[in-house]
């Protein structure tokens, strides 16, 4: 029924509103145009005192990106970064399956309208999947000012995930952005690699400053998508390109 | 995050089901956790417990776990399901299940109420229906005290809540960090019967302490050192020591080294004298009798031997 692919997420990370760049949301929109789903997690701390700005940004990214958004406690990021993104897979695989359903069914069948055990055994085909598909996923970290202190905890949240979806039948990549960045506006500091597991070094040596540029980060994301598509045409044999086609 | 309260709905509330046509009255809240909450109802005579999912997908995973217990012969590992399906609540559909109700409490205020030698009883009893499920394929993924219920009357346990329930080899579906070996750094989060039995360990550690803790830099050393230095756990270090570093290959190896520990654990010295002695005296007999049975057995096989010759 589904072709073995592979699933694109960007993972967001921040606990603010933007304030340069692009609009967030549409760019959002721009990577769901492009296959890849966008989660946001909002680390709670400014949303409190803010006008709500944030919180709704947070939530029109997610839904436009066409993924998930939560706000939590700094110790409750590590148990939500992983549910967010399996979840997110989750919603990727239905919103793949709901679409095969409505061409051999007709419009209105959904895998919501199907009997209690009719759903029980698609979902044991959409669980199948989730555990034995490709997961690509690229990590935005905002880094400006006030979240330096949540950082250590940031960086624990993603070693966690790193090991969760090691736990999975089918092969995982990570990259990691900050943004701002030391130099640039964004900054990659973890190229694609299937673990994550060295990071310590990677979040000593952060300039804090004022500016959240979101948006532009979220593009500069889905770009790197492109770059892996490209560097894995470059670095397969044919026989593999084959199988894709 | 939706608020917590989504599915909250007061005593006397009907709910019909959309496939199956049941009816089913709400008496009572029984509970509610992350991925829903859980009612005791009435359905024509009987008193049922219905669950509502917050997650769809999570309820017809363990709807699909449940379905193929029910089909396992001997005692029941869990709540037997009688009906699941959707409600069309104002505006929303929700899905919920409607499962055996199983009347009793929560491990965990078992063990807040009893002394703590009867979280080993319990242990041998969780151990023997985990032996079980693990022999069925699945794992029991979030084992907590929270989740397993004491039966009244009586002193049998039960798991209850089967959400993170996982096919043997998958990742683990759902975890509490606390009893999760992959947030203490001692294991990954693959499910394997390992993976249950590092939590059963946990929950022992758990219930001589009375709380739980968070994880400091190196986790495995925290949880060695605290095996060493609490004295309740004294007796079943060495199955603690094995349990935590993943060592047991079967729930069933767990539980006869278990076994073994309790048995051979001294009585308490804040126990009377008069106990002890009495215990220090029954040995002695028993080397006595020991000595002479092999004393005996010695002499018949010489005697064959020689009677050979």
């Amino acid at each position: 029924m589904l072709k073995k692919g592979t699933l694109k997420q960007i993972l967001l990370i921040t606990d603010g509103c933007s304030n340069q760049g692009e609009d967030p949301v549409a760019m959002a929109a721009l990577a769901r145009e492009q296959g890849i789903t966008v989660n946001v997690i909002g680390v709670l701390d400014r949303f409190d005192s803010e006008d709500g700005r944030g919180l709704k940004e947070i939530e029109s990214i997610a839904a436009s990106g066409g993924g998930i958004s939560r706000i939590v406690e700094k110790k409750e990021l590590a148990q939500t970064v992983q549910m967010v993104t399996k979840q997110a897979m989750t919603q990727t695989i239905q919103g793949v399956v709901n679409r095969e359903l409505r061409e051999i069914l007709g419009d209105t069948e959904t895998v919501e309208d199907l009997s209690p055990e009719k759903r029980g055994q698609v979902m044991e085909v959409m669980d199948e999947l989730g555990e034995t598909m490709d997961l690509d996923v690229c990590i935005l970290v905002d880094t400006s000012a006030s979240m330096k202190m949540k950082l250590p905890t940031v960086r624990e949240a993603l070693i966690d995930l790193s090991m969760s979806l090691a736990a999975r039948m089918g092969s995982n990549r990570f990259c990691l952005y900050l943004f701002p960045g030391k130099r640039r506006i964004i900054q990659r500091v973890v190229a694609w690699t299937p673990h994550l597991e060295n990071i310590e070094q990677v979040f000593t040596k952060i300039s804090s400053r004022g500016i959240t540029p979101t948006g532009p980060a979220i593009k500069e994301a889905t770009k790197s998508f492109d770059r892996l598509s490209r560097r894995k045409t470059r670095l397969r044999d044919e026989a593999y390109d084959e199988e894709q086609g | 995050m939706k608020s917590r309260d989504d599915l909250l709905f007061p005593p006397g509330t009907q709910l019909l089901g959309k496939w199956h046509g049941r009816r089913y009255r709400i008496i009572r809240r029984l509970g509610s956790g992350s991925q829903g909450t859980v009612y005791l109802a009435r359905e024509g005579g009987r008193k049922v417990a219905v669950k509502m999912a917050k997650d769809r997908a999570s309820l017809t995973s363990e709807i699909n776990v449940l379905k193929n217990l029910d089909q396992l012969l001997g005692e029941p590992l869990g709540p037997s399901l009688f009906d699941s399906d959707d409600w069309a609540a104002g505006g929303r559909t929700i899905s919920f299940c409607a499962m055996e109700y199983l009347n009793g409490e929560s491990l965990a205020a078992a063990m807040r109420r009893k002394a703590f030698d009867w979280t080993a009883v319990y242990m041998l009893q969780l151990l023997k229906d985990l032996d079980r499920l693990h022999r069925a394929g699945y794992i029991f993924g979030d084992l907590k005290p929270e989740n397993i219920i004491l039966l009244f009357p009586g002193h049998t346990i039960r798991c209850l809540d089967f959400g993170g329930a996982t096919r043997i080899g998958r990742s683990v579906r759902e975890y509490t960090a606390f009893y999760d070996r992959g947030y203490w750094g001692l294991g990954t989060r693959k499910a394997e019967p390992g993976y249950d039995l590092f939590a059963c360990g946990m929950m022992m550690i758990y219930a001589a302490l009375g709380r739980e803790f968070e994880k400091s830099d190196d986790g495995r050393r925290q949880l060695f050192q605290l095996i060493q230095a609490q004295s309740r756990l004294a007796p079943y270090r060495l199955v603690l020591a094995r349990a935590i570093s993943g060592e047991y290959v079967s729930a069933d190896q767990m539980r006869r080294e278990l076994l073994r520990c309790i048995m051979d654990k001294k009585t308490e010295p804040a126990m009377s004298g008069r106990y002890q002695s009495k215990a220090k005296k029954e040995t002695g007999q028993w080397v006595r009798a020991w000595f002479a049975a092999s004393l005996i057995m010695t002499a018949y096989i010489l005697f064959v031997y020689v009677y050979m010759m």
